[in-house]
């Protein structure tokens, strides 16, 4: 058999943070006691109707045009008939063929479409299990039913588990960027759930797909989306089919389980809203919503690339990540003159990521100024390479200003005059033979010579320096 | 003041304003006749009519009957059903809230068939109604506890809802007047939806005035209902006149077979009174009008099929416990509080939205609505109104047509057309017909309430119908 190529779209729902609900007046709330946020129209009671909130179709507007899409001028909400305890209606208000943006891209992937909807109710299941099935009993809390949604349909462009993941992250500094969304996947305001298939490489057409469920962390989209991969990959090898369905990731046990069969599939019967007037979006409304679009990743890494000189991968690093961005930008413009901004792009997108993860740089205790002053002071060779990740190391744990923890640690490179002459002719007379070796011209015969001198100095010494006086020494 | 049930609704007004007349005693007079009614008209009586209106109130404490489905807060508003046995609502539909406003203390909750569907009340949860003409009669439907509360004199006046007939169908099988207004004239806020597209409320009046002047304070923009729109002029009271140069249109298509002969003879009657008043009456077509029952039975119970989705036990209303699981309550509830025609139309309307299905269904029955909102346009090009016989028949005998759905169905043909293109009608009564009451329809472009409001007066006071003798 061909080796087989991944194809994967993502579907994504965006919880936007506006004041109110989609078609009602209920404040939104996360985390207050349940029940708290509600109203006839949000309770579905009988006889209430809903009305579209204008701020979420703006915050529509701007996620369409960010994503390069074509805002239809006349799109409609249609109601999505199923019957569940979260869904007080039995009907979801959402979009379906006339969706409010259609087409566009981020990145490398194609967007087909985003629409706004409403959000479901949170069921919590009383029980062991924490499921439906097993449960001793299950409550509903309206405080999120009715929450605007904004849902995000990509074009199936991926091909590993990896680039969703990275992608995802992408698309979340977009939305955090445009200022529409908390974008916080455990808090379930970013969910996503992916279509996984399979084909022969370089094969046109696509496989059967499955569908995973709401994975509520870019890290089990990662994983899901992986143990599915492997898991159609096993059925194709043994030479059977997938299954259409839909299916759960279990993080837990990074077990996938069948929600339903394609037999099984809902028919959402889906019909226009009547109770609501086609979504009317004027080229003013448009241009207003144009006209507010910050700037976003591609542009701010096509920026990093072009001005400030970052190579590509620095470049969209910095740019993918927003307060990495900002950090960095801070940093360039805190940094010496002569200092190029891709030597502090190395620090921030390496060093300093490095040692603090995916925690905020913007909140760690280095401020931008201290890491620029730091690249200024590597950069004058005050301190060496190695003397200056120490000092990162202060500075990531517990702040202060570069040039004191120098001075303080005794971390300032070694300079001739400070006996690094002594110590290199110590070296040379510790290895003769390799002091020959570099005489006769062989340069890695250095290495021995180098690495004494580093441990005698504990890193103050400059490699570069330490070259030119074993040269000098040998020549003499 | 002895005679109080002889007047209408606005000259009770008058008389609370001229200090002729207690609203009070006005409130309690009705009060005991609704209370004391054998029809089965009321699901609900007030205590009492609340505070006294202000000097000012146009409305002026003339006390109102509102179809049980108007939810009003604290009061049992079930929609004819027993899903909603007991339901009270913690809001009240803004267009009880605008007449309370106005001065209309709520009198009670009328009978009303299951959801409104039904055009009979035949279909209510809640038993029967009685024609107050014949009590082995149905009052129409599915606004029929308004209609006969107001025919029998148990209220000056009262409120329904129009879907495809409900309120000039009952109105012109009680005697009274009934009026369907534009679509988006008045809020649907806090009515317990039929038929998301097609529902509106509007007046069931003894005379045409009180219809004029309910109505005003009915229609309006209101922030709650998204398909809600202002009205371009003041509702005016209507005024003496004749119909000189006033054309009217007469469909073949629903004028012509099906008609009772009864009805038939007070309908050319009203035509030749027309005449009379100077107006011109010619044939007119509406091609697609014949279509309109089908492309109605499709969509209505499309909508409904979504808009009763809600009632599943979980929140409120009607819950019986199943089998420890989801689906067997589910199923058990609304097997249990749903009335079998309501159940007739759920699986209609579930049928017509399938996947396969949607496009023949209710993809061709909105077609067919676009046809005849274009054949209308066309006839009111030509024409001021389009008249035709409101009801095929009189009130027909209780249990008659229970057991066959189409035959119930025919009883809106005339009515059904006017909803579909969300155009204003009216049913005034015309006559009688082996003592029973006819109705004559006059439907008009959208937004044409006040020329339909004067031209229904001038015809009203040709004909001359007594309707006393239903509140004797």
């Amino acid at each position: 058999m061909s080796e087989l190529e991944p194809v994967i779209g993502l579907e994504i729902h965006v919880q936007l943070a506006t004041r109110t609900k989609m078609f009602c007046g209920c404040a939104l709330s996360f985390g207050d006691p349940p029940n708290t946020h509600t109203c006839p129209v949000c309770l579905g009671l009988p006889g209430a109707l809903p009305v579209a909130n204008a701020r979420a179709v703006h915050f529509g507007v701007l996620i369409g045009l960010a994503l390069g899409g074509e805002i239809a001028p006349s799109s409609t909400f249609h109601r999505k008939n199923y019957f569940y305890p979260d869904l007080p209606k039995g009907y979801q208000i959402s979009q379906y063929d006339e969706p409010l943006s259609r087409g566009g891209s981020l990145g490398e992937v194609r967007i087909h479409r985003v629409h706004l909807e409403e959000d479901a109710a949170k069921l919590i299941h009383v029980g062991e299990s924490g499921r439906i099935h097993g449960s001793a009993a299950s409550v509903v809390d309206f405080n999120r039913g009715g929450t605007p949604l904004v849902e995000i349909v990509t074009e199936p462009d991926l091909h590993s588990p990896e680039s969703a993941r990275e992608w995802l992250g992408l698309l979340r500094t977009t939305l955090r960027q445009l200022g529409v969304s908390d974008v916080n996947m455990e808090e379930g305001s970013l969910r996503c759930d992916a279509n996984v298939s399979l084909r022969p490489a370089g094969r046109e057409e696509l496989g059967t797909k499955t569908e995973l469920k709401n994975m509520n962390s870019f890290r089990f989209v990662e994983r899901g989306v992986h143990a599915e991969i492997a898991r159609q990959a096993a059925l194709l090898a043994a030479g059977e089919a997938v299954e259409q369905e839909t299916l759960h990731f279990d993080p837990s046990g990074g077990t996938l389980t069948s929600l339903r069969s394609k037999e099984e599939a809902h028919d959402y019967r889906y019909f226009p809203e009547p109770d609501l007037v086609p979504l009317a979006v004027t080229p003013e409304m448009v241009e207003a919503a144009r006209a507010e679009l910050p700037e976003l990743p591609a542009a701010r890494a096509a920026r990093y690339e072009a001005e400030l000189g970052l190579p590509a991968d620095l470049a969209r690093q910095h740019a993918h990540r927003a307060e990495l961005g900002d950090y960095f930008e801070a940093a360039v413009a805190a940094a010496p003159a002569g200092v190029a901004p891709r030597v502090v792009a190395n620090w921030t997108g390496n060093e300093l990521v490095a040692r603090i993860g995916d925690d905020d740089p913007g909140a760690a205790k280095v401020t931008p100024q201290a890491l620029a002053a730091l690249v200024g002071l590597l950069d004058a060779g005050t301190v060496t390479g190695a003397g200056a990740r120490t000092v990162l190391d202060r500075l990531v744990a517990d702040g202060g200003d570069p040039q004191a923890i120098v001075a303080a640690e005794g971390l300032g490179a070694l300079g001739d005059d400070e006996g690094l002459g002594e110590i290199v002719a110590a070296a040379l007379a510790a290895h003769p033979d390799a002091a020959e070796k570099v005489r006769a011209g062989n340069l890695k015969a250095l290495g021995p010579i180098v690495g004494q001198v580093m441990r005698e100095t504990k890193g103050r010494a400059d490699g570069g320096e330490v070259q030119r006086i074993v040269r000098e020494q040998l020549a003499g | 003041m002895s005679d109080v049930l002889a007047l209408s609704a606005a000259a009770a007004a008058e008389a609370v304003r001229a200090g002729a007349l207690d609203a009070a005693e006005l409130f309690a007079t009705y009060r005991e006749r609704a209370a004391a009614e054998d029809l089965g008209a009321f699901l609900w009586l007030a205590d009492g009519p609340g505070e006294p209106p202000g000097p000012d109130a146009p409305l002026a404490g003339v006390p109102l009957a509102a179809k049980d489905l108007f939810c009003v807060r604290g009061v049992p508003s079930q929609a004819g059903s027993r899903i909603l046995e007991g339901y009270r609502p913690p809001y009240t539909a803004t267009v009880v809230e605008r007449l309370q406003d106005a001065g209309a203390p709520l009198l009670g909750k009328t009978n009303q068939d299951e959801f409104a569907m039904g055009s009979s009340n035949e279909n209510s949860g809640f038993g029967p109604v009685r024609n107050p003409w014949d009590r082995t009669r149905v009052p129409g439907g599915s606004s029929g506890g308004s209609a006969a509360a107001v025919a029998a004199g148990l209220a000056p006046w009262a409120i329904g809802t129009d879907t495809g007939g409900s309120i000039r169908q009952p109105a012109a099988l009680c005697g009274i007047v009934g009026l369907k207004p534009t679509y988006g004239a008045v809020s649907r806020s806090g009515m317990i939806a039929f038929a998301s597209s097609l529902d509106q409320a509007g007046p069931l009046t003894r005379d045409v005035t009180d219809a004029a002047l309910l109505l005003g304070h009915m229609v309006g923009h209101d922030r709650r209902d998204a398909t809600s729109v202002p009205f371009p002029e003041p509702i005016a009271r209507p005024a003496e006149g004749d119909l000189r140069g006033v054309r009217l249109g007469v469909p073949e298509e629903l004028s012509a077979d099906g008609i009772e002969d009864g009805v038939r003879t007070a309908f050319d009657a009203t035509l030749a009174l027309a005449r009379e008043l100077g107006a011109t009456v010619e044939p007119c077509r509406l091609p697609h009008a014949p279509h309109a029952l089908s492309a109605y039975y499709l969509i209505a119970p499309a909508e409904a099929s979504a808009n009763l989705a809600r009632f599943d036990g979980v929140r409120y209303g009607l819950r019986v416990e199943g089998d420890g699981d989801l689906v067997s309550m589910y199923t058990r509830t609304r097997a249990a509080g749903f009335g079998p025609e309501v159940k007739r139309r759920i699986m209609l309307g579930t049928y017509a939205l399938s996947s396969g299905y949607y496009d023949a269904y209710y993809g061709r029955a909105l077609r067919v609505r676009t046809k005849i909102t274009e054949d209308f346009r066309a006839a009111f090009e030509r024409f001021d109104f389009v008249v035709t016989p409101t009801s095929p028949t009189v009130a027909f005998p209780l249990g008659e047509r229970t057991d066959d759905p189409l035959a119930m169905y025919l009883s809106d043909y005339c009515t059904v057309p006017m909803p579909l293109a969300g155009i204003p009608a009216i049913s005034i009564p015309n006559g009688l017909a082996d003592g029973l009451p006819t109705g004559f329809q006059i439907a008009g472009p959208a937004f044409s309430e006040n020329k339909i409001l004067q031209a229904a007066f001038a015809l009203e006071g040709a004909i001359g119908f007594d309707g006393s003798a239903a509140r004797a």
